[in-house]
């Protein structure tokens, strides 16, 4: 028995010898390298004036793990985190949740919520340029010379409600400078510019359930708010469509309001119609509106998820299933969409739990699905980049 | 790493050369000799150690008086199966996670009853000061004791807080203790403690300790390219981590025939900065947390006839947690919560067999216990939509424990039953919420297969759950009142082989070895939900499975006559995989902030008064998501701490005199040098932690 309990020890003990060499080899700590760009291959090349698209992870907050993959048409290759080794020198990288990416003028122009700032790159290297500091800064718009960029960051009342307004920033896009800012409605989020007036959405989503339910329509030479187009509560997306038309979506209250779509006529400055679908992402090609929600089920406890083809002319829901293949099973969480304006393939992220990395899925324009690839956390934003 | 490495390979020799001890044995061989310095060592009793069926992990006497410790957490990472959450610097919260089941799945003790917080489960143990603590002891499983309260029973693992018992020497009838630390980060750190023997068996302790610390320190990022240039580096100064705390408390200890009793108030109050997440083009936060927490809690043993004993404890708390986001940049928070809890327990137990048992037998030891506890518990807060939930919770547990020869078995079944109730203030009267009764057992069993040797085998089966917390079930928007409880299963098998001599050079080895199998189930975790940005819900969806193993080894070497040397080694390895969804590329990836390897090492020099102590812990490479790629990775990280402590007495009467008298005046005097290769790391992703950093410490005990 002894010299069992003897076997044991020393057994015990060659354990934990390798163990220790074991840490001696790997268990160091080493010199953080950059992290490095994946490359993977996706889909057939492609020769149109479209090159490829960013695709911006917005990285779940306090994790610092916004990032920028690419895709690139002319190879078919899918460059997942692109940021860091195309700009090695800035600290920290990208930032903290990327809400809104946009390319202007031969720039692509990143909105970090979370880090404060807007990142411009050039559109083709993806190098910085410079960044804009604005605080909790949302979404980004353009006209002219000028970016305009919404801000939840605005003054605070004195009274007790501490009531938050929001602001419009101008920025030159030559010299990257604020010239001036514009105070709107409460936690203002996208905006869009059509003849020569800028439309922002006001959701109020720091007043719960006392939400925001106004268009802002600032006058774009005098950059005054100039009146407020009442929508419906917590608004949030802004698109035009060829028409001229504004289409607004409200997020509802999550409780008795539900989440609706309404179309705007800038030039009356009254809602001319709603549909009644939760819009959680848009994009407009032609005369379609894409859309794509999620909308909580108090009763199942599960999200319901809603894929939509809007005709913008007719204003009518034409299709509630542009995934024909039955593939939309492999989504979570639809969170981003984006039609190429072209080949209309049509490319929607799924942002899973949040803290997964989350995934992008090709779909042909008949709705059958390309190809699929691993992302960065949370997928959200493409924008497309032209030859 | 060197100097680390060359430590491991120190502490294999050792092994190899079969030197390994107990801590607990170590410390009582120490004790001896520390005793003589300081009256802040433990009680060295006389009877022999009964190893407990289920293994104990202990932290007491002088090693843990070596340890470099400003909170409970600091001394919680020198157990093994242990991992610590930790924000960094003074203020900054501080959690433990037992064998990768979660924060939450841990109970904490103080003074023998449980603190709660039944808003969200956690307890932060930074904020609980090692100042005035004797003895740390986790338990894995549950306390190796059958008359104890039902809650108890009540969790995945258990860590034991016990505070400072006052004792008299040499016809003393006080004892005061004045100790001063100060220290980087500002740290200024007076305490008091007073004990007072007001009758021979009603005995009086009192505390007070104020810590301020303004929290600033240097941290630094760093990357570099794969050719090894610098990409960037970065560093800055860490804000708003400052914290200001001040604790009070009173215990009055009664010692009866048959019994004893116990009645204790505590108090504690803090404000501190939130140092945040340190991300882009953000180098600074302002969010502020103010605390309060004080108890009243009371103990009641007493043996009724032979063979018959009752316990009855008590608690009264009142806690308050304000946060406060001032930056208007933000959404402008400032929540205020207010939870009371009142908790009875009442514990008999029947010795049916036994020396000292109603049929008198020698070999044979059977006890039976029964409790039964009841708590109720009410959340107050400032938020829009918010419910005021209370729970009414009842415990009953059935224990049993057998002693035969070399067999030690011991078996509970704790039931538990809980009724929610919520206040809505659009409602006139409150909804009631009765959960599911739960049974849940556990079987420890300890085999001693020779009669001499200090060698045990030794098994357990644990099946236990935590209930949602009140965040889990009623949190406005967040909360979920269909969710069920989170179910973790143990199943743990070890061997433990103690030594001692009382002559030689190596006076006591002991090695402990457990593997284990746990499982999660039910895990609740927080999903996104709907088409707002950040709305989350909270569900059971996890599934964990975790395998392991834990390691602990020491040694006591008696290297001249006066000159004794301790190491200890603890060692874990966890494979804790999430097998929540096939689907995803996270099913069977190990789980966020749990390291394949971990494990510390300490030694212990001590010779007269002079200790010298080093401290080595390490944290190997891990994943901040299941997603185990590299995007997700985390360094591993290692800290050597050093401290050199000296006792002296301030009146010598005589030599030999001085090395006898306990009651003289003396005082004490420590150097803490912490993370001495000033290693700069995270524990959690963008939370810096501090570099090289100190502290002295300087006691006057009359």
């Amino acid at each position: 028995m002894i010299a069992l309990v003897h076997r044991l020890l020393s057994l015990s003990a060659s354990g934990l010898i390798s163990l220790s060499v074991a840490i001696l080899f790997s268990g160091c700590r080493q010199n953080v390298i950059i992290i490095p760009t994946e490359e993977e291959q996706h889909g057939e090349k492609q020769n149109t004036e479209i090159a490829g698209f960013y695709l911006l992870n917005e990285g779940n907050m306090g994790s610092n793990k916004s990032t920028l993959d690419y895709y690139d048409y002319t190879t078919a290759i899918y460059s997942r985190n692109i940021y860091a080794e195309a700009n090695p020198n800035v600290p920290k990288e990208l930032g903290d949740v990327g809400n809104d990416l946009k390319i202007y003028g031969g720039r692509l122009y990143a909105v970090i919520n979370c880090s404060n700032k807007v990142e411009v790159l050039d559109a083709r290297t993806c190098k910085r340029i410079g960044q804009v500091d604005i605080s909790n800064c949302r979404y980004i718009t353009f006209d002219g010379k000028y970016a305009y960029v919404s801000s939840y960051a605005g003054p605070v009342s004195l009274d007790a409600s501490h009531a938050q307004i929001g602001y419009v920033a101008r920025f030159d896009t030559a010299t990257l400078q604020i010239d001036a800012t514009c105070l709107v409605g409460y936690q203002p989020d996208e905006l869009a510019v059509v003849d020569g007036q800028l439309y922002v959405a006001n959701s109020g989503g720091y007043m719960a359930p006392d939400y925001d339910s106004t268009v802002s329509v600032i006058d774009r030479t005098t950059f005054k708010e100039k009146r407020r187009i009442v929508v419906a509560k917590n608004l949030w997306r802004v698109r035009t469509d060829s028409q001229g038309l504004l289409w607004v979506s409200s997020r509802g209250d999550y409780y008795d309001t539900p989440a609706k779509l309404y179309c705007i006529d800038p030039a009356a400055g009254s809602v001319i119609d709603s549909i009644s679908i939760a819009v959680s992402a848009m994009d407009i090609v032609g005369d379609s509106l894409y859309a794509c929600a999620t909308a909580w089920d108090y009763i199942n406890y599960k999200d319901v998820v809603t894929y939509s083809i809007i005709n913008t002319r007719t204003r009518e829901v034409v299709s509630t299933r542009f995934i024909t293949d039955g593939t939309e099973t492999q989504i979570q969480k639809p969170y981003g969409i984006k039609v190429h304006p072209l080949t209309r393939d049509i490319y929607v992220t799924d942002a899973k739990n949040y803290v997964n990395p989350g995934q992008l899925h090709c779909y042909s324009s008949d709705g059958v699905l390309q190809w699929s690839v691993r992302t960065g956390d949370i997928p959200a934003q493409i924008t497309f980049l032209t030859k | 790493m060197k100097y680390s490495l060359v430590f491991i390979l120190f502490l294999v020799v050792c092994i190899t050369g079969e030197v390994m001890a107990v801590p607990s044995v170590a410390d009582d061989v120490l004790d001896s000799i520390v005793r003589q310095f300081s009256i802040d060592e433990v009680e060295v009793t006389a009877r022999r150690r009964e190893e407990p069926v289920i293994p104990v992990q202990k932290l007491e006497g002088a090693r843990l008086a070596g340890l470099s410790t400003q909170s409970v957490a600091d001394a919680a990472r020198y157990f093994s199966g242990v991992q610590i959450k930790d924000y960094g610097g003074v203020g900054g919260m501080k959690t433990i996670d037992v064998r990768s089941m979660g924060t939450n799945h841990l109970g904490v003790f103080y003074d023998g009853i449980e603190i709660g917080n039944a808003q969200n489960g956690t307890v932060d143990l930074g904020k609980f000061s090692m100042d005035n603590i004797e003895e740390l002891a986790l338990y894995n499983g549950q306390k190796s004791e059958i008359f104890q309260p039902a809650k108890d029973y009540g969790s995945a693992g258990t860590l034991y807080i016990k505070t400072r018992r006052p004792r008299f020497t040499d016809g003393k009838n006080y004892n005061l203790s004045i100790t001063m630390k100060a220290g980087t980060f500002g740290l200024a750190n007076p305490s008091i403690l007073y004990e007072q023997k007001l009758t021979d068996n009603i005995h009086l302790s009192a505390s007070g300790e104020y810590t301020y610390a303004h929290g600033r320190y240097h941290f630094r990022y760093r990357k570099v390219l794969p050719s090894g240039a610098v990409a960037w580096d970065t560093t800055a100064v860490r804000q708003n981590g400052d914290v200001q705390a001040g604790r009070a408390e009173v215990g009055l200890f009664g010692y009866l025939p048959e019994g004893k009793w116990h009645i204790k108030g505590y108090y504690y109050q803090s404000e501190k900065g939130i140092p945040g997440a340190i991300v882009n083009n953000v180098w600074t936060n302002s969010q502020r947390q103010w605390d309060r927490n004080a108890f009243v809690q009371g103990n009641y043993t007493q043996r009724v006839t032979k063979g018959y004993d009752v316990q009855v404890n008590a608690k009264y708390s009142n806690d308050r947690m304000r946060y406060l986001n001032p930056d208007t940049t933000l959404m402008y928070i400032d929540n205020t919560f207010t939870q009371q809890e009142i908790y009875l327990s009442m514990a008999h137990r029947l010795a049916v067999v036994g020396v000292k048992g109603l049929v008198p037998h020698h070999d044979v030891n059977w006890d039976v216990s029964l409790s039964a506890d009841w708590q109720w518990n009410y959340l107050d807060g400032n938020l829009a939509n918010f419910v005021y939930p209370e729970r009414n919770t009842v415990l009953a547990a059935a224990a049993t424990q057998l002693y035969w020869k070399y067999l030690k078995a011991q078996a509970s079944v704790l039931g538990t039953f809980i009724f929610d109730k919520i206040h809505q203030p659009t409602l006139a009267t409150p909804t009631a919420y009765k959960q599911k009764p739960q049974f849940t057992p556990a079987v420890f069993v300890s085999y001693q297969p020779i009669l001499r040797e200090e060698l045990f085998l030794r098994a357990y089966y644990k099946r236990i759950f935590r209930m949602p917390t009140f965040n889990d079930l009623y949190y406005t928007d967040v909360g979920n009142i269909s969710l069920l409880p989170e179910y973790t299963t143990q199943y743990d098998g070890g061997v433990q082989y103690d030594k001692c001599w009382q002559e030689g050079a190596c006076r006591a080895v002991s090695v402990k070895v457990d593997g284990y199998f746990n499982q999660v189930k039910n895990k609740i975790v927080a999903i996104p939900k709907g088409n707002g940005q950040y709305r989350w819900q909270m569900m059971n969806l996890g599934y964990v499975e975790i395998r392991g193993c834990d390691v602990n080894a020491s040694t006591t070497l008696d290297l001249t006559h006066d000159v004794l040397l301790t190491i200890a080694a603890a060692y874990t390895y966890q494979k804790a995989q999430d097998l929540t969804d096939p689907n995803e590329m996270t099913y069977g990836g190990q789980i966020a902030y749990i390291p394949w390897h971990s494990g510390s090492a300490t030694v212990n020099l001590l010779w007269c008064g002079l200790s010298v102590n080093y401290a080595f812990i390490y944290v190997g490479e891990r994943y901040h998501n299941s997603a185990n790629i590299p995007a997700n990775h985390e360094q591993p990280w290692y800290t050597h701490d050093m401290s050199i402590s000296y006792d002296m007495l301030i009146r010598q009467k005589s030599k030999a005199d001085s090395r006898k008298s306990d009651c003289s005046p003396r005082l004490h005097f420590a150097i803490e040098i912490n993370n001495m290769l000033n290693q700069q790391y995270d524990v959690i992703l963008n939370y810096p932690m501090p570099g090289i950093n100190g502290k002295g410490i300087v006691r006057l005990t009359i």
